[in-house]
């Protein structure tokens, strides 16, 4: 910034503290993460080899947790996908005060605690909350729904509570494309609906892929949300790294678990990555 | 015709999901709001009467203001460790060009989308390597590490848009480097400063995953004795802290909105 006058080559060594500090407390606990996975015996005994990874691939209920906890994630991902397109369109529609309303509502919940978000939903989605109240009184059903500790719950409560993460950069590409677009395509005889999936949606591309990013990854590795809402039947990723490593303190096991979901989650958020990639070399070669 | 009803139809559909997104966005916070005032003894929506009797409950709890002061004392730590260390680090990354700078900002960006839970427990695996006991220090490490993403996002992007003829103005009229960032550079990003300060803030004092490793007995947290109790016993005091949390947070964002226009640092 300063280069036009005085070009200091060593402006990059003010990241030298937090780069020191995140070798110290992020890399180095993460490297010893993938080095106690490891570990063969529970006790760390130093005698090295795959026996936990083995341990996990081979039992069905560990893959079952997994899928489980990759499946809810998506699902909740792509409630927040259909109920936040519509409200970050709409915030490109409004009057900019409404718009800084919408966008102050947005983002309310993501500084709120997620702890007191999803105690509201145990109100809400209980036997005798809101919900419950209101079916059974318009006859919906003559017993009341098991919303609480069902994994419909957990999926409604996680878009809820990271939705978001989806609409912010949904707002800031649809605001980035140009007006003039829309128009044209109108303007041509598309309709409302063919504008929308043939100009709109396939612009907003960078911003779907960036918020579905972030809403997944929150939503998988979402503990406080996952155990509260799941209950203690429904086990996900998180939980099941808590429990080996704190209740039944087998560190090779958590550290092992950890490393799979890790990975796991990486190689969707790649994937996504990849697809975005292809997407805008594909648009705008 | 068909264009008035395909329009018509679209803005209906449109306008109705953003309309359930904003009711359901806003309305489980109203829901624990009012049900915080609450004069009844079980937690039921709507209340049957309303008092301030489980505010008044709070004054007594010793427990859960005890869990207060430490999320409070580990908030304030660990952000101004992050203030610190984040803004040193999007300067050099901001003046810099090349892959070691696009680098160290994966590096230090990756922490919001990896498992928190995961490096909590790595954390904890050192900590215990190292000797370290679980204390208000090692709660604080670990809140930094997943907090200071945010410091840096709204830092670097508020850097994105200072224009560099204001510092190559202050350098010429003979500013020293250390002069022109405290009088040009700070001055113009500090609402980007004050808005990652903010977030780490609420993501520190909100957090559960790093601090189930990093705590002990001693050293609760506020979340995780709120989340104890919503899990085990429905104490009715759980709704009128959540609701002094909820107050404070709206009050504390609109200050931040009046001061550092915080809400466009989220997009």
């Amino acid at each position: 910034m300063a280069g036009a006058l005085d070009p200091k080559p060593r402006d990059w060594a003010l990241a030298l503290p937090l780069a020191a500090f995140f070798a110290l407390f992020f890399i180095a606990p993460l490297g010893l993460l993938v080095a106690i996975s490891f570990e063969t015996e529970r006790q760390m005994t130093g005698t090295l080899g795959l026996g936990q990874y083995a341990a996990f691939l081979s039992d069905g209920l560990n893959l079952a947790v997994l899928r489980d906890t990759l499946l809810v994630g998506a699902k909740a991902t792509l409630l927040c996908l259909l109920f936040g397109y519509p409200l970050a369109w709409l915030c490109t529609k409004v009057s900019a005060r409404w718009q800084a309303v919408l966008i102050f509502l947005v983002v309310l919940p993501i500084v709120t605690s997620v702890v007191v978000r999803t105690f509201a939903w145990i109100v809400i989605l209980g036997r005798h909350g809101i919900v419950n109240e209101t079916i059974l009184a318009l006859g919906l059903s003559a017993q009341p729904l098991k919303l609480l500790f069902s994994e419909t719950g957990v999926v409604i409560v996680l878009a809820q509570v990271q939705m978001p993460l989806m609409v912010l950069p949904l707002i800031t590409t649809l605001q980035r494309i140009d007006p003039n677009l829309e128009s044209a395509s109108r303007a041509l005889g598309a309709g409302a609906w063919r504008t929308f999936f043939k100009v709109t949606l396939p612009l907003s591309l960078p911003g779907i892929i960036a918020g579905t990013i972030l809403t997944y990854t929150a939503c998988v590795t979402a503990f406080v949300t996952q155990s509260l809402i799941g209950g203690s039947r429904l086990l996900f990723m998180p939980m099941m790294i808590f429990q080996q490593a704190m209740d039944l303190q087998n560190w090779p096991f958590a550290a092992a678990v950890s490393v799979i979901f890790m990975v796991s989650v990486l190689l969707i958020v790649a994937m996504l990555v990849a697809l975005s990639r292809s997407r805008a070399a594909r648009l705008y070669g | 015709m068909l264009r008035d009803w395909q329009t018509l139809s679209f803005n209906a559909v449109f306008g109705l999901l953003s309309l359930i997104s904003v009711i359901v966005l806003a309305g489980p916070t109203l829901v624990i709001l009012i049900l915080s005032f609450t004069g009844e003894e079980a937690l039921h929506f709507p209340p049957a009467s309303y008092s301030l009797r489980w505010y008044a409950a709070l004054i007594d709890a010793n427990e859960l203001q005890a869990a207060l002061w430490v999320s409070l004392k580990v908030a304030v730590i660990s952000v101004s460790a992050c203030v610190v260390l984040g803004v040193a680090a999007a300067l050099g990354i901001a003046r810099s060009e090349g892959t070691v700078a696009r680098g160290l900002e994966t590096l230090f960006l990756s922490p919001l989308i990896l498992p928190a839970l995961a490096f909590g427990f790595a954390a904890l695996m050192l900590f215990s390597i190292l000797g370290m006991r679980p204390s208000t220090l090692t709660l604080a490490i670990g809140h930094i590490v997943v907090c200071v993403p945010f410091v840096l996002r709204t830092t670097l992007a508020s850097l994105a848009q200072l224009d560099p003829a204001l510092l190559d103005a202050s350098r010429s009229l003979g500013a020293s480097r250390l002069h022109t960032f405290r009088t040009v550079t700070l001055p113009l990003i500090s609402p980007g400063v004050a808005s990652g300060a903010f977030i780490a803030f609420m993501a520190s004092f909100d957090n559960v995953p790093v601090s189930l490793f990093l705590q002990d007995a001693r050293t609760q947290v506020l979340p995780i004795y709120l989340w104890d109790i919503i899990q085990n016993q429905l104490d009715s005091r759980a709704a009128s802290a959540c609701g002094v949390i909820i107050i404070a947070t709206v009050l504390m964002m609109v200050l931040m909105e009046r001061v550092a226009g915080f809400s466009r640092f989220m997009k």
